[in-house]
């Protein structure tokens, strides 16, 4: 069987790699991606925890935990993807640096 | 080696490779391919993990609602290539040793917080559909509740959103 | 209704007095304003007498104390009861009916005196407000039966000192005057307060009763030793140094004649200074315990009584001089408390005070007739001029020099007999008295010669020496009485009289002490002797003035002239003030201005107070630069936040693994 351990270090590289992607994108779509490629290796974590803790197979809360994340995730998305709409109709352009009307 | 060891590697490898290509690719739709291509794979895992309603959740919800809703954003805006800027100074310096530092902790963290996780997990336990809508309808009824209406206002905010300007 | 038990009008009346010419008084006429103000004294002066009475005639001369109210309590957690407290209490034995009688009584002659003198002066209700304020804070300083209620009535008529010797406050010298009286108080203050931390420190209370019911059992503490009782009544000496115008802290009490001559009178003669010398004989129990601080009380009164009297032999004011002999004859005082003789401090004390306020009230007679001069050496021949003035002032003369039978002589023959019976030196203690008042004869007739006698040095054209009024010769006659026939209350059994003060301070100070070793025939022999030589030494003191002054009017200059440094160390007063402004006021003010107010208030304070915001400001500087309004940046701060928050929740967990990746 797989150690739980590997599902961990699998998703610890996931989020890392979606915090590079998060942090090097221009485009503000692919940016709300690699948030959600963050949500995903969260999920994983919670699930390979709940198999670990899961002796008897009455306990899921790992996986209750997960659904709700997804469910969350999709209202974050459509609102996210509203906002983005219309920075596209006021700026004109999705590249990130462009909305910098907070700057001094 | 066993069976569940390499089928695990290569969702592992299908997983890393995707999130790979969502960093790297140019286009933001290759980008959101390849995210569904990493959805799939962890779909897989949840199902190795004998994580059933999760993992069809995460295909249906994720992959078939999400990503579809990404890609008809990319379709409406005409999103293009991303241009060349110039990268935020910080950014610049602090990205790639953040995100390996980052990764490093996170993995650190988990490892060592249990001596349970270091060993195999158990077999044969696998979960029940039935269990989980019983714990969903029970102990959990509180936050259902709430996110059913956390989806309610995110419609309305979305609509509200995206309306055109009155003229 | 009877007056002890409501002891507390005896000082309220002079405060109501005051209270009502400084809050109303300014609009009213003179007449008014004085009514109230005699008013008031008068009536505290009857109610003094009547609470003598009853202590006398109806207690039988038994100690009455009452507790009027609690002013500080606090109280003991640990065992219940009061840990500590100082209360409005007042009391009434053998010595107050001294004090108050004395208090109340000089008081009241110097009102009226007062009435006369500040007649054409503005501000009449503002120096009657102060006086009777005076009278208030005095008469709760000798009524007070705890050491704490003392200390309210002695920093109060401090206050009432400085606000009357400033009385003309547009003048500089005598707002200066005013300022050093009171900081040169306060010096004596510090020690006195540090005295009452002690004295609590060791009986646990600073009530009289309990005080001395506490240290009355203990041991006395051997010669030389610093024991707790000796550095207490050191302390308190100290306090009284100050109050009372002894060495090092005497050098207020000249500067303060710059106040109306009444003030001086009352003030400065008969009443505040003596408060010194009260405290330490209420005291006695504690200072009969401390042999040491005898010692010294007897050597500083001793040395201060000579030294002043130095400085008063070439003075030209006619109120230095007297404001010299006061320092001198308050040295006598302290010299017989030293030495044993409270009783003979007190009866000094008494009798001082009335010549001294005489003598003070006479020379503001001559000044007034005078119009305003105050050098002797300008005045001259006024003798007929202005009798009742020049007869009065004479009477108080023969007291202060010691000519029997008036009341000098008693009283300073008294403790210059228990100074020369003392252990400790008396002998040396006795010499120095006995020149002291050869030399208080000599300054005092040289100034009766000099105002008086000889020809006018004046222009008697521009000058009309007139006679006071009435309201200012009558106190003037009624002292000179007093001067007269107050010492025969303490006439010793060798001139044929009963001791009848002692013997009514005996409860407090004991009996009489007998000549040690000597029988009483040779104490009596003893004591005639010694009178006999004051006697003799004040009729030299006499002699010398006459012959310099009357008959060799030009010898005096000869005199000044051959003996020219002593002349001019004597007449600058030996320099004193000079040496304290050098060596203690000008490095103050120093250390003030560059240390204090530079480098402390300036660079510490200010420095610290305006640093932070400084460093506020540059903080900010700083971290302005996160909000930079780029997206992305943003995003790099967001992992940043993360991390550390991982890293701060998962410590225990990462520090093995950062060990392993080394």
């Amino acid at each position: 069987m797989v150690p739980t351990s590997y599902y961990l270090i699998l998703s610890a590289i996931l989020f890392g790699m979606g915090a590079v992607s998060f942090v090097f994108r221009r485009n503000i779509i692919t940016i709300f991606m690699s948030i959600e490629l963050m949500l995903n290796a969260v999920n994983l974590a919670f699930v390979a925890f709940n198999q670990m803790w899961n002796t008897q197979g009455n306990k899921l809360d790992g996986q209750v935990f997960v659904l709700f994340v997804i469910v969350v995730a999709a209202a974050e998305a459509a609102v996210g993807l509203g906002i983005i709409i219309l920075i596209q109709r006021n700026r004109r352009s999705l590249n990130v640096e462009r909305v910098d009307l907070l700057k001094l | 080696m066993s069976a569940p060891l390499i089928i695990f590697f290569v969702l592992a490898t299908l997983a890393v490779l995707g999130a790979a290509s969502l960093i790297f690719q140019k286009h933001p739709i290759h980008s959101a391919l390849s995210l569904i291509v990493v959805m799939v794979a962890l779909a897989g895992l949840y199902l190795l993990m004998g994580a059933e309603f999760v993992a069809a959740a995460q295909i249906i919800v994720y992959g078939g609602a999400i990503m579809v809703l990404f890609v008809f954003v990319i379709m409406l805006l005409n999103a293009g290539e991303e241009e060349r800027t110039n990268l935020s100074k910080l950014a610049k310096i602090a990205g790639w040793p953040l995100a390996l530092a980052l990764t490093g902790v996170l993995a650190a963290a988990m490892i060592r917080a249990s001596p349970a996780v270091a060993n195999p997990a158990r077999p044969g336990a696998l979960s029940d559909t039935a269990t989980l809508s019983k714990l969903l309808f029970t102990d959990f009824v509180y936050p259902f509740e709430l996110t059913s209406f956390l989806v309610l206002v995110a419609i309305l905010g979305a609509m509200v959103l995206a309306q055109r300007e009155q003229k | 209704m009877p007056i002890l038990e409501q002891l507390w009008i005896i000082p309220l009346l002079p405060l109501l007095g005051s209270a009502i010419n400084g809050l109303f008084g300014a609009k009213w006429p003179n007449k008014a304003v004085s009514s109230v103000a005699l008013g008031s004294t008068g009536l505290s002066f009857l109610f003094a007498l009547e609470a003598v009475r009853e202590f006398v005639y109806v207690r039988h001369g038994e100690l009455f104390r009452k507790e009027f109210f609690d002013w500080i309590v606090v109280p003991d957690f640990l065992h219940g009861g009061n840990w500590f407290r100082a209360g409005f209490d007042l009391q009434m034995d053998q010595l107050t009916v001294v004090m108050v009688l004395v208090v109340t009584g000089v008081g009241f002659l110097i009102h009226i005196y007062s009435t006369g003198y500040m007649a054409h002066e503005g501000g009449y209700y503002r120096f009657f407000s102060y006086l009777n304020l005076f009278m208030f804070f005095m008469l709760i300083l000798v009524l007070a039966a705890n050491y704490v209620l003392l200390f309210v009535g002695w920093e109060g008529v401090g206050l009432s000192s400085y606000l009357l010797i400033g009385f003309y406050f547009l003048k500089k010298s005598a707002s200066d005057a005013g300022k050093k009286a009171f900081i040169v108080n306060r010096i004596g203050d510090f020690g006195f307060m540090l005295g009452m931390f002690l004295l609590f420190r060791t009986f646990g209370t600073l009530d009289f009763t309990a005080v001395f019911a506490k240290a009355g059992p203990l041991p006395a503490e051997a010669m030389g030793q610093f024991g707790t009782i000796t550095v207490a009544c050191l302390l308190l000496f100290m306090g009284a140094c100050g109050k009372s115008a002894q060495l090092p802290l005497y050098v207020w009490l000249p500067d303060a004649m710059e106040g109306p001559t009444p003030v001086s009178a009352l003030i400065h003669a008969a009443t505040m200074v003596t408060a010194g010398v009260y405290v330490v004989a209420r005291s006695h129990v504690l200072f009969t315990h401390a042999p040491t601080a005898m010692l010294v009380v007897a050597i500083v009164g001793c040395a201060t009584a000579f030294f002043a009297a130095t400085i008063g032999l070439v003075q030209r004011d006619i109120k230095r001089v007297l404001a010299y002999s006061t320092v001198s004859q308050l040295g006598y005082m302290f010299l017989g408390c030293g030495v044993g003789a409270f009783g003979a401090g007190i009866f000094h004390l008494m009798t001082h005070a009335f010549f001294k306020a005489l003598l003070f009230l006479a020379s503001g007679s001559v000044i007034h007739a005078m119009g305003g001069e105050q050098d002797m050496l300008k005045m001259g021949g006024l003798s007929k001029k202005i009798k009742y003035t020049y007869w009065t002032m004479l009477m108080a003369t023969l007291a202060i020099a010691g000519f029997p039978p008036l009341a000098g002589f008693f009283s300073k023959d008294s403790i210059l007999y228990s100074a020369f019976q003392s252990e400790h030196g008396g002998h040396a203690l006795y010499a120095v008295g006995l020149i002291t008042a050869l030399l208080t004869s000599f300054y005092m007739f040289r100034l009766m010669f000099l105002t008086f006698h000889g020809k006018p040095r004046y222009d008697e054209h521009h000058v009309h020496v007139h006679e006071s009024p009435w309201s200012m010769l009558g106190p003037l006659v009624i002292l000179a009485v007093l001067s007269v026939i107050g010492g025969w209350v303490a006439a010793p059994a060798l001139w044929g009289g009963e001791d009848h003060f002692a013997n009514f301070l005996a409860p407090i100070f004991g009996s009489g002490e007998a000549a040690a070793g000597l029988s009483e025939a040779a104490a009596h022999q003893l004591e005639l002797t010694l009178a006999v030589v004051a006697i003799v030494a004040a009729l030299i003191g006499l002699g010398v003035a006459f012959w310099l002054y009357l008959k060799q009017p030009g010898k005096p200059e000869q005199l000044a002239k051959s003996l020219k440094g002593a002349y001019t160390t004597l007449s600058n007063k030996y320099y004193v003030d000079e040496l304290y402004a050098a060596a203690i006021v000008n490095p103050l003010v120093w250390i003030s201005t560059n240390v204090l107010w530079k480098v402390v208030d300036v660079g510490v304070i200010d420095g610290a107070v305006n640093g932070v915001a400084e460093g506020a400001t540059a903080v900010g500087d700083k971290v302005r630069h996160t909000q930079s309004g780029n997206t992305r940046s943003y995003a790099v701060w967001v992992v940043v936040g993360a991390l550390v928050v991982i890293a701060i929740i998962f410590w225990p967990a990462i520090r093995p693994a950062l060990g392993m990746v080394r």
